[in-house]
């Protein structure tokens, strides 16, 4: 790793990258940091528990998603099968302004709604960006659940029946896990993916990290700085979840056939 | 318009007038979103894949700076959401633009929106593309490529007549997938005001309300587009592996 | 690309007075109605519009209309996608920090609109525990930031129709927003939920001393032409015969 910084050619770009970094720091405006430094992690939390959140809802709803569509009867894989290619095929801002401002304008229809107990919830923004947030990642995940489940081999499948495994548990303790372990890499790139869409949802009012960068923008009339700022920020993010996925790779996925 | 239709779903023919093709309906409006939406999405792709070839080329073939250079490039565009690289490239990159511009003594240009939507995605598209077709370069068999040394062919030549046709079939399914996400990437250019098809409903849905029949109506279109383009890729991607059974990845 | 090209009148043509290049005129792509918003046709209408129109001709510019994101319509200004912009923006000090404006050519109060059924006024206290939806990058969202923050839960949409769409639909209690933009809603169908609820107190460095064309800094020469073009307009009648086709009272100046 450090060998690798140490060629020449690297030690000079290495040197011209500091460079830029001094003329920026020099340069450009940063004296907006200590105004907005605590919303900022503020909205790096949501950002954060929007992406760990939806990430997981989405893959519990790709599971099912994805072994319908690679060994469920017709009437379980064609409804799966259209899902992901709806989610897939239409563009994820459209689908959470269609999931928010779209079943916003039904609620004056149905007085009832605004009784409800869940009024209190359907009333804030989260909960629709964690909706179509979970559901695009469900398609996109269903997909390679699908390619997942079906490249697990069918013998040891038939192996497992065989020894007298229930169905549930075939699939609890062989076919799940060997599906999963074949799904990890491509996992990784999906959730990174996921960590560039969330920024989308600040378009319905939700207040995550690039909303606080659009407000320095906004207040202080600074363009470029904190949208530099921000992409530094997801790079780190993404960064750290390509780490993660690598972790995970090495531990769970060796000595697959 | 059939009677048992509009008494299952009683605003269906308030919905039909408001997509009429001719004012005042705003299906043209949401047509016209949508070729503005094909325009760019094809633009996109095609600069897209220029500065994939390049890209590739450069991170096998290159130097040492040249392919640290690209590998800094398509890290970035991978792990920093559209949205920003485009806020970031369609302001800032217009204005250094013509700053570099004015700094060499030549007027500066005034860059139209499409070309400046058109510009930006397809440097998004390109650091996907650099990948896709440097994993699709690096399957052809090395074998090939010597043997077309061997009978003398330049490296044009043998990128031209080897390379090329022998790993296409090989990087289509990236590529179809890439023109996939150019598509609906559009839609990010309604946020800094491009009129495609998004804008076009956002505009359509605000102005008469009716915002869950032309998010429904603009996803068909989306969706319409998506399903299209999938069986002309499948159609091309069987053309190419003609004779080519044993190259299936 | 919807575009409302203006042809410089004959006379202008005449004097040789028109610029070569056009120049472009930045409206917010997102409609704002009755000032500013696309037509099934795809051609803008409203009365921000007309006003463009006249004060163009007036100036003897060759003014070609430019839809761009409101969010974004200062940067666009500054790097040069646009040479103006009439999009409905105050004139404020921190806006003239970064750009220049022309006169005023219109100045109407702000007002809150609320829930008929909830009991708030346009001040702090009246507005604590409730949640204010307001549109992005405007007076409006810097006032509320200002003076409700903390209090009050502060909503940002981008558009002020988004806004007017969630106060229908009961997701936010009131919106701050220009009183005339908000007359439309009110008389919709949509808008029969809600009322307005009173006049903000002014705070001038805020909320501007009305609106103006705003130009980049240093652009004096249009900056000139644009007050030279909204004097003529308001000398010679046309200001107020437009004015009074879409609104019942004289909205310069109040």
């Amino acid at each position: 790793m450090i060998r690798a910084l140490l060629q020449p050619h690297r030690l000079g770009l290495l040197a011209l990258a500091l460079a830029l970094v001094v003329w920026a720091g020099m340069t450009l405006r940063w004296d907006w940091i200590p105004r907005y430094w605590e919303l900022g992690l503020a909205g790096l939390w949501r950002t954060l528990w929007l992406l760990v959140l939806s990430t997981l809802i989405g893959f519990l709803l790709a599971v099912p998603l994805g072994l319908a569509q690679a060994a469920g009867p017709v009437w379980l894989a064609a409804p799966a099968r259209w899902f992901c290619t709806v989610v897939r095929g239409t563009p994820l801002l459209l689908q959470i302004w269609l999931i928010y401002y779209g079943l916003g304008s039904l609620f004056p229809q149905y007085p009832w709604i605004r009784q409800s107990d869940l009024w209190p919830y359907l009333r804030q923004a989260w909960p629709y960006a964690l909706l179509a947030l979970s559901l695009s990642y469900a398609g996109y995940e269903g997909e390679v659940m699908r390619g997942a489940f079906k490249s697990v081999p069918h013998g040891q499948l038939e192996a497992a029946r065989a020894y007298g495994f229930s169905r549930w548990s075939v699939l609890r303790r062989i076919w799940l896990p060997q599906a999963m372990a074949r799904a990890l890499p491509t996992l990784g790139g999906e959730t990174v993916l996921q960590l560039k869409a969330t920024p989308l949802v600040a378009t319905i009012t939700v207040i995550e990290i690039y909303s606080v960068a659009s407000r320095v923008r906004q207040d202080t009339f600074i363009i470029y700085e904190p949208l530099l700022l921000l992409a530094l920020v997801y790079m780190a993010i993404a960064g750290l979840i390509a780490l993660g996925f690598r972790w995970l790779e090495r531990r769970y996925a060796t000595g697959l056939v | 318009m059939p009677e048992w239709l509009t008494q299952l779903w009683p605003g269906l023919e308030a919905s039909a007038a408001l997509l009429a093709l001719e004012p005042p309906g705003w299906g043209g409006n949401l047509l016209r979103g949508a070729a503005s939406s094909l325009i760019i999405a094809f633009g996109a792709f095609s600069l897209g894949c220029v500065i994939g070839v390049g890209g590739a080329l450069g991170k096998l073939g290159g130097g040492p700076v040249a392919r640290d250079l690209l590998a800094v490039y398509t890290t970035v565009v991978r792990a920093v959401p559209e949205l920003i690289l485009i806020l970031l490239l369609y302001y800032a990159g217009t204005d250094l633009l013509n700053q570099a511009l004015r700094a060499f003594g030549y007027r500066p240009i005034e860059i139209s929106g499409l070309a400046a939507g058109i510009g930006v995605l397809g440097i998004v598209q390109g650091a996907y593309a650099t990948e896709v077709l440097r994993g699709a370069i690096q399957s052809v068999p090395r074998g090939q490529i010597e043997a077309a040394r061997a009978y003398g062919m330049s490296r044009v030549q043998t990128f031209r007549r080897v390379t090329f046709p022998a790993m296409l079939p090989l990087a289509l399914p990236g590529l179809s997938n890439l023109w996939l996400i150019a598509t609906k990437d559009t839609a990010l250019l309604a946020i800094v005001g491009f009129s495609e098809l998004t804008l076009e409903t956002r505009q359509a849905a605000s102005s008469t309300r009716a915002y869950f029949t032309f998010f429904l109506a603009s996803g068909a279109i989306y969706l319409l587009m998506t399903l299209i383009s999938g069986k002309v890729f499948s159609w091309i991607e069987a053309h190419f592996r003609r004779g080519q059974a044993g190259a299936r990845a | 690309m919807k575009k409302l090209i203006l042809t410089a009148s004959a006379l202008a043509l005449l004097a040789g007075a028109a610029a070569a290049d056009p120049v472009r005129v930045g409206v917010a792509a997102e409609p704002y109605p009755p000032f500013a918003s696309p037509d099934a046709a795809g051609n803008w209408v409203g009365w921000e519009v007309e006003i463009m129109e006249a004060v163009c001709a007036a100036a003897e510019l060759d003014c070609e209309l430019t839809p761009t994101a409101w969010d974004g319509i200062i940067p666009a200004l500054v790097s040069g996608r646009i040479d103006a912009i009439m999009a409905s923006m105050s004139i404020t000090e921190d806006r003239l920090q970064t750009i220049d404006f022309s006169d005023p050519y219109y100045n109407t109060p702000t007002v809150i609109v609320g829930q008929r059924d909830m009991a708030m006024d346009a001040t702090p206290e009246g507005l604590a525990g409730h949640v204010l939806g307001v549109q992005v990058s405007t007076i409006h969202q810097a006032y509320a930031q200002a003076y409700f923050e903390g209090q009050t839960e502060i909503r940002t949409y981008q558009t002020q129709d988004e806004a007017n769409q969630d106060l229908a639909a009961g997701r936010i209690d009131a919106t701050q927003a220009d009183s005339l933009a908000m007359d439309d809603f009110l008389s919709s169908d949509a808008g029969a939920c809600c009322e307005v609820k009173g006049t903000v107190a002014m705070d001038e460095s805020i909320l501007g001393s009305g609106v103006g064309v705003g130009v980049r800094k240093g652009d004096d020469a249009l900056r000139e032409a644009f007050n030279r073009g909204i004097a003529a307009i308001l000398a010679d009648g046309t200001y107020d015969e437009i004015t009074a086709r879409y609104f019942a009272t004289s909205i310069y100046g109040h």
